[in-house]
């Protein structure tokens, strides 16, 4: 049961944040129910304790960013940059997240039932993302460590200029970025892709998926690749 | 220089329903007063309420001097062209129905009153515009109370640039047809030159108007709205989401890379875009909407049947195709092997 519920239509984003960033990190039994989010900015942003925020509708940008730590659960859709540099925790959308969902971010779990525009796991730097739909072009840009699980599609350029993180695809990539290949499925990441799938509650099997890396052309300028910068 | 900013937001609402034309004004001014956050330096917006009679034109002035005494262009226009215009004021911008043709009317106005500015020439259309708080500028115009089909608006967020009435939006872009763009042009000058080598006219230094006069000059040449938007993708280099409207219907534009937000609604009702969810959020029905984000470098364009005899024949009805990357649950992804929309509603 919900032990706070807070009415957007009458709190402010500010106050709600205020006292969630003031809760006892000792006491994990706090779950919380945010109504009427009618797409406001920010909210849910920078939790540092396991509290459970479940959000009644459609959230704005960078809903739950930097969260550490704390379950966000979305029930509609969100806007750009939603669990924004997260470090750790769980943010879960049961809608259809914008731009750049996931980036930057450094640890926890996003997942996202339906799609994720452009640029999903931009720059992600050791966040684990799965997509049950698709993702848009430049998902996974400059993405450095963590893995992306896409179930459906992804658009344009996937990956680009990638580091280390790992892409999981299940459909079709309309293309890759610049240093992106497709490699070998080896055991372990059938594994890894077993975890992070039953953690995201999806019954898609890892061997349904390809996956994706980088051909580490672009890490030490080589005048022979300059035409790929 | 007059710039196009980073910020900025828009927002377009298109009645499907005749009946619910007198609701535009209200459920309108909410959309534009909320994107006040991205864009509180000046509001604008295009709306498109009753036809003009056989012969006549709708032609919206403005003048920067709140007494000024618009009798005197009546006045004047009657005597130059034998027919007694009626007259709306309306704030700083007075609407005329006046028996005239585009070019004559221009001419006219240039010759007899070079301080007035055209906001607008059409059949339907009526673009306002001024500088202040959106708020502000929908009390100015009475916003809440104006009766039309379909109306799209812009707040303005200037970072580079004088807050000015002819710096905002929206553009106007030949009859009925208005422009408003989140986001900024980075190949407008060189454009500008090449248009107005063509005989385009243009009154601003501002990006935005450069598009709106490319836009023009390819409906001119004969091109659809469709297929004016899609020459866009190639010729126009930047960041932008446009909402163009036309006498009986919107169309919204993102550019490939898409950085500029846009959402769209669709309701048996209404369809509405506006830069962010918040926006769309207190609209009736909304809960029940089918939601989306439109796709980079998709023409999606709403029009209505009932009204298409008037002007609109050459363009396409085109619905989008496409539920964007977004809305999985209850969104029709079947696509035309043209990649056009199939017009999913006929009646509206």
């Amino acid at each position: 049961m919900f032990t706070q519920t807070v009415d957007l239509a009458k709190t402010s984003v500010r106050e709600l944040n205020q006292r969630l960033h003031e809760l006892d990190a000792e006491r994990d039994e706090e779950r919380w129910r945010i109504l009427n989010p009618c797409g406001a900015h920010a909210i849910a942003c920078g939790l540092r304790v396991p509290v459970t925020v479940e959000i009644e509708g459609h959230a704005g940008y960078y809903c739950a960013g930097m969260n550490q730590k704390a379950t966000v659960i979305v029930h509609g859709n969100v806007a750009t940059g939603v669990a924004e540099n997260m470090m750790s925790g769980i943010v879960h959308v049961h809608g259809n997240a914008s731009q750049s969902a996931g980036a930057t971010a450094h640890g926890g779990l996003l997942v996202v039932e339906e799609d994720a525009s452009a640029r999903c796991g931009i720059s992600m730097k050791g966040i684990d993302i799965v997509i049950k739909g698709s993702v848009g072009h430049m998902s996974a840009f400059m993405a450095q460590t963590g893995n992306l699980i896409v179930c459906g599609d992804a658009g344009d350029a996937l990956g680009d200029s990638i580091y280390e993180a790992r892409l999981f695809v299940r459909g079709k990539v309309k293309s890759l970025g610049t240093d992106c290949i497709e490699k070998e499925m080896r055991p372990e990441h059938l594994q890894l892709l077993e975890t992070l799938l039953e953690r995201a509650g999806s019954d898609a099997r890892p061997e349904e998926f390809r996956r994706y890396g980088s051909a580490r052309k672009l890490y030490h300028f080589q005048i022979d690749h300059a035409s790929l910068y | 220089m007059i710039r196009n900013t980073s910020m900025c937001g828009i927002v377009g609402l298109f009645l499907k329903r005749s009946s619910l034309e007198p609701e535009l004004g209200a459920w309108f001014s909410e959309m534009l007063i909320c994107m006040s956050s991205r864009g509180p330096d000046s509001a604008g917006f295009a709306v498109y309420g009753d036809l003009a009679p056989p012969g006549k034109l709708k032609v919206t002035l403005q003048h920067s001097g709140l007494n000024f005494d618009w009798s005197l262009v009546a006045v004047a226009l009657e005597r130059r062209f034998r027919d007694k215009p009626s007259v709306d004021v309306n704030s700083s911008h007075a609407r005329f129905l006046v028996k005239t043709d585009v070019q004559a009317i221009r001419d006219f106005l240039r010759e007899n009153f070079p301080e007035v500015r055209i906001m607008s020439v059409g059949r339907r259309i009526e673009i306002m515009k001024e500088t202040g708080l959106p708020e502000s500028v929908v009390e100015r115009f009475s916003v809440r109370r104006i009766v039309g089909s379909h109306a799209i608006g812009h707040t303005r967020m200037a970072t580079e640039s004088a807050v000015t009435t002819e710096g905002s939006h929206p553009f106007s872009t030949g009859l009925d047809l208005c422009l408003v763009h989140n986001g900024s042009l980075s190949n407008h000058n060189r454009l500008r030159q090449r248009l107005c080598r063509q005989g385009v006219e243009f009154h601003s230094e501002n990006d935005t108007e450069v598009a709106a006069g490319y836009f023009a000059r390819q409906l001119a040449n004969g091109a659809t709205l469709k297929q004016a938007l899609e020459a866009g993708l190639g010729d126009l280099d930047g960041f932008y989401t446009f909402t163009v409207g036309t006498e009986d219907g919107f169309a919204v534009l993102r550019d490939p890379i898409a950085c500029k937000p846009a959402v769209l609604a669709e309701t048996d009702d209404y369809v509405a875009m506006a830069s962010e969810y918040r926006s769309l959020a207190n609209l009736p029905g909304i809960e029940s909407a089918r939601l989306w984000e439109p796709e980079p470098a998709v023409v999606y364009h709403w029009s209505r049947t009932e009204s298409r005899e008037v002007g609109a024949s050459k363009q396409d009805l085109i619905r989008p195709a496409t539920a964007g990357t977004w809305g999985r649950n209850g969104v029709d992804r079947k696509r035309s092997p043209s990649g056009k929309m199939l017009n999913p509603s006929p009646n509206v």
